[in-house]
């Protein structure tokens, strides 16, 4: 099937089998390979991204639903050389070490701040619960997003 | 040119919390993951998995899959056997182990559901997934055994020639070996006047759930074989994939590029790896492989997996004399890298902190058909650290006495160091009573203790408990001759080598392989200190065993103890080797010469010469003085004399709803004395992680197997690693005596709060539930088994909880520590696919 996708400002026009997953498209078809695969089950979320500015797991979205859409990976998320606030926090506040899941939890921490902008400790863990890192044990990653939360304030 | 002016003092790097070097690519989505990598023309490999436990495999028929769209080939185990031999173990205890051959494709026989039966060859990995689904099996079913306990007194049995599924029996015992009395006897006298108290727990079976799953990438294109793998242990990727595959190691370049994390899940030589590296060697191709993450449960190593018999016997003023260990430990079908040995490096652990006057530890390894177990972050020390505190804990409730008061009663003071323990080894440094203060003052011990007493008194409905967990462990794996004696294939050295370029930059070159640790970071920092240059101006390589040639790779919270040893010691010949180059163009005589801020000073002067300046000279060589190689590269490897003993004190406060079940963290304290520090946020991040994995083990995470030997815990949504929500922000603090085996004062801290935590959580749900009849609890702790065990007590008091046998259609066949206990699957944590946020 023909689609067409906007990905990280640049629109791909490409045919792709129903049964490819975004991720597999992004990965394989666009060589976005900053977005990650963790599980098979949409448990793990490192291959989340935004689609229309929203976060989904890019698993658990077929290429042909993201047609006429516009997706942004983390290879889109700084602009003009500028680190996003959320990846600067997490390196200032040490929330990633391997960095499997670090792509998908910066980009499920943008979309949380979008939808909260001012979050409780508690709403930062609650809107980061689709994501799993097997690392940090969580409490830098709350320090990161709370972080963003209070200079948006 | 003359340097006349001597730069500013500048702050030591060592002790600051310098943000990391590797975050910038891993933030923006640049990273070399193993599965990121393509070379062109690669092809796909499909793995063919075995659904059946213990099977002959009687026929397998190919042909539908080869003939599959997209497909190349298809090969079966005996197509293989002539290229690629079995799996290596590196660490059997004696030489009369029973040691299984495991063949990277099954043969004839399966022993493990999740076994590779058949390779599928394909242009996508989509390709070969559909075709897989068409190699068609034929199996003939043999008895699955699949308990520890039963399988210990067989039959029936995993491999039958054995006529037994023992592979190894392993004792240690300190009359034997002359470092304590005898078990028997004091226990003897306990039995006559004093306490003994016999325990089993259940250390159950965890999987290391690295967030990348593992893939492998083999390009055999050109003379050299270069095969990339995400593993922890590229070193003996290499040495074991050429024995195994008759390949010279000249012809084997291994790299581990970004790697998602280990815990000793990435500790391994896998089937997965020798069958990629053997089928792109036949083919003259590229392979790429890359499991699922059930496939990652299903097939790669487990960890844990203990029945442990312990009696412990004191005096009845508290004084512990003596702990006899005796372990059964699964080890699924096959033994893995170091599988075998997982239990012993827990063996001189029991007795912790505390100074027994006797001690006995025996092991016996099962084999039964499910994945092997093998290294998983702690590796044998939680489960020492666990039955010791556990049983410290119930010996104060049987004394009536303060926990901490028992412990510190028992505990080596801090003048006693250097002390040889029970178990033969000297522990150098560590302060028990300094990390004990501080962690009750953070935890405000006291004001928690009087709040637990004033809910008791009002049957709070949600009692309080307060977990006390007082480890040490041993680190720095580890000195060649104990691995030597210990029957260990390999030794426990690192290398390093340290390179001066021309423009004043520095390569650092280590044979450790980080995998999220932040070593880039931390070892440039302690070069940066040693050879007075920029932070910056350090790069360190690893994980390439063509620039990083020799290298025993991560784990065992190593790589700073020793491999970073390693690179201050090659950094030292550095300015020992520029020292006569620098007299030379000084015109001074070495004697007169210091070593400051990365210059040669002739002392009392200003004249002095960089380390730079005589690096840029090397390039020249012009006027380098004669009889010396133009040259300042040096190299160094490090095997320590010792192992190192983090220690430290953990108390947890733990609310348990006492009509639900549901367990609460409501505060944790961690002070840990890990030695010097290099770099306080990456420690801080080693113990906020490695807390994280321990409390899993407590509350969360358990292999399942049903009776067919089938994996019920095949994906994340039964698998429940736990997500930000599980836990609560961790209060840490450290305290420091420094260890005396290495230059640097560090004891090592990748393991430390795995090893803490996982009982401290269970002794603080035991001690709110004691005064309902509660004395133990099966991990995970699920609120199913808390409410369960809260049923089935026999309470203190007349009204404080329901008579078990009220509730008959609840009676739980989880009481025998020896049989596998029924799984709890109503965990809250559990996450389905369907409960995410988001927009789809």
């Amino acid at each position: 099937m023909r689609i067409s996708v906007t990905v990280d400002g640049v629109t791909y026009t490409d045919d792709v089998e129903p049964r490819t997953l975004l991720v597999q498209y992004l990965r394989y078809g666009l060589g976005k390979i900053g977005t990650l695969v963790g599980c098979d089950t949409s448990n793990c979320g490192a291959c989340t991204v935004l689609l229309d500015g929203l976060s989904v797991k890019s698993c658990a979205v077929l290429a042909v639903q993201a047609d006429g859409h516009e997706i942004t990976t983390i290879e889109g998320l700084a602009s003009d050389g500028e680190l996003h606030p959320m990846q600067q926090a997490f390196h200032e506040n040490h929330a990633l070490q391997c960095g499997f899941c670090t792509p998908g939890m910066i980009m499920q921490a943008t979309s949380l701040l979008k939808e909260n902008p001012d979050p409780s400790d508690q709403e930062i863990r609650d809107g980061l619960e689709g994501n799993l890192c097997r690392c940090t044990g969580y409490q830098n990653i709350v320090k990161a997003v709370r972080q963003v939360a209070g200079s948006l304030q | 040119m003359t340097i006349t002016e001597e730069s500013p003092e500048t702050t030591p790097e060592i002790g600051r919390p310098r943000l990391r070097k590797e975050d910038q690519r891993l933030i923006t989505g640049r990273t070399r993951f193993t599965d990121n990598l393509s070379v062109p023309g690669m092809l796909f490999l499909g793995m063919v998995r075995s659904p059946i436990a213990h099977a002959k495999i009687t026929s397998i028929d190919v042909a539908e899959a080869k003939a599959s769209p997209g497909v190349v080939t298809v090969f079966t185990g005996s197509d293989l056997a002539d290229d690629v031999g079995p799996m290596p173990c590196g660490w059997p205890l004696s030489p009369e182990d029973h040691v299984p051959e495991y063949h990277p494709v099954a043969i004839d026989e399966v022993n493990f559901a999740g076994e590779i039966v058949a390779v599928v060859v394909a242009r996508s990995a989509e390709a070969a997934r559909d075709a897989m689904e068409l190699v068609d099996v034929e199996y003939e079913d043999e008895p699955v055994v699949l308990d520890t306990a039963a399988a210990a007194a067989g039959p029936p049995y995993v491999h039958p020639d054995w006529g037994t599924n023992v592979s190894t029996h392993w004792v240690f015992d300190s009359a034997e070996a002359g470092t304590g009395t005898d078990v028997k006897d004091e226990i003897e006298k306990a039995r006559q006047d004093g306490i003994v108290l016999e325990r089993t727990f259940r250390q159950q079976r965890l999987i290391p759930a690295f967030m990348e799953p593992r893939s492998y990438l083999v390009d055999p294109t050109g003379d050299q074989i270069v095969f990339w793998s995400s593993t922890q242990v590229p070193h003996f990727l290499r040495v074991f994939t050429s024995i195994a595959t008759n390949t010279p190691e000249t012809k084997i370049r291994v790299i581990a590029p970004d790697v998602g994390g280990g815990f000793g899940g990435k500790l391994q030589v896998t089937p997965e790896e020798f069958i990629t590296f053997t089928v792109a060697k036949k083919l003259g191709k590229p392979m790429k492989y890359t499991e699922t993450r059930s496939e990652s449960l299903q097939g790669a190593h487990h960890g844990r997996d203990q029945v442990q018999r312990l009696t412990l016997a004191a005096t009845k003023d508290g004084k512990v004399t003596a702990l006899h260990v005796d372990l059964l430990v699964g080890m699924g079908a096959y033994l893995g890298l170091v599988g075998p040995a997982v239990p012993i490096l827990g063996a001189y652990m029991y007795n912790a902190i505390y100074k027994f006057a006797a001690y006995r530890f025996e092991c016996r390894n099962i084999l039964t058909n499910k994945v092997r177990t093998d290294a998983y972050r702690g590796a044998g020390r939680p489960e020492a650290t666990y039955a010791i505190e556990r049983l410290m804990d119930d010996l104060a409730a049987e004394l009536d006495m303060d926990p901490l008061e028992l412990r510190a009663k028992n505990w080596i003071t801090a003048e006693e160091f250097p002390f040889t323990t029970v178990a033969g080894y000297e522990y150098d440094s560590g302060n028990y009573e300094a990390a004990t203060a501080k962690a009750k003052e953070l935890f405000d011990y006291d004001g928690l203790r009087a709040e637990q007493a004033e809910r008791r008194a009002r049957k709070d409905p949600v009692q309080l408990g307060i977990g006390i967990s007082t480890y040490t462990e041993q680190c720095g794996l580890a000195p060649s001759r104990i691995l030597g004696r210990l029957n260990y294939i390999a030794g426990g050295w690192e290398h390093a080598e340290v390179r001066m370029l021309p423009l004043g930059t520095v390569e650092v070159v280590v044979g450790t392989s980080p995998h999220g640790q932040g070593h880039e970071t931390a070892w440039s920092q302690i070069v940066a200190d040693k050879l007075g240059v920029a932070f910056e101006d350090v790069e360190v390589l690893h994980g390439d065993t063509q620039v990083a040639q020799r290298g025993l790779d991560t784990y065992g919270s190593r790589s700073l103890v020793v491999g970073a040893t390693a690179v201050l010691k090659a950094a030292d010949k550095v300015i020992e080797k520029a020292k006569p180059i620098a007299a030379h163009f000084l015109e001074a005589s070495e004697n007169d010469l210091e070593f400051r801020g990365g210059h040669f000073w002739v002392k009392g002067t200003d004249t002095g010469k960089s380390l730079a300046e005589i690096a840029f000279a090397a390039l020249q060589a012009h006027a380098w003085p004669e009889g010396f190689e133009p040259n300042l590269d040096s190299t160094a490897s490090f095997d320590p004399e010792v192992y190192s003993y983090p220690h430290g004190t953990h108390l947890a406060a733990i609310e348990v709803d006492t009509e639900t079940g549901a367990v609460s963290i409501r505060k944790y304290v961690a002070v840990d004395d890990i030695g010097k520090v290099v770099n306080p946020m990456i420690v801080e991040g080693q113990v906020h992680g490695g807390l994280t994995q321990g409390i899993a083990q407590a509350l969360f995470e358990e292999a399942v197997y049903d009776d067919n030997g089938t994996l019920t815990t095949g994906s994340f949504v039964d698998y429940l690693v736990p997500s930000a929500p599980d836990l609560v922000d961790f209060v840490t603090d450290r305290t420091e005596s420094p260890a005396f085996s290495n230059e640097l004062g560090a004891k090592g801290v990748g393991e430390a709060g795995t090893i803490a935590s996982t009982p401290a959580i269970v002794n603080g749900i035991l001690d709110a539930l004691r005064p309902l009849g509660v004395t133990d609890i099966e991990m995970p702790c699920t609120p199913m088994r808390v409410w369960k065990a809260i049923q089935g007590a026999k309470p203190m008091t007349q009204d404080s909880a329901t008579p078990g046998e009220t509730q008959p259609h609840f009676s739980s066949k989880g009481d025998n520590p020896l049989e596998p206990p029924p799984r709890a699957q109503e965990h809250p944590g559990a996450r389905g696919a369907d409960a995410e946020g988001g927009q789809a």
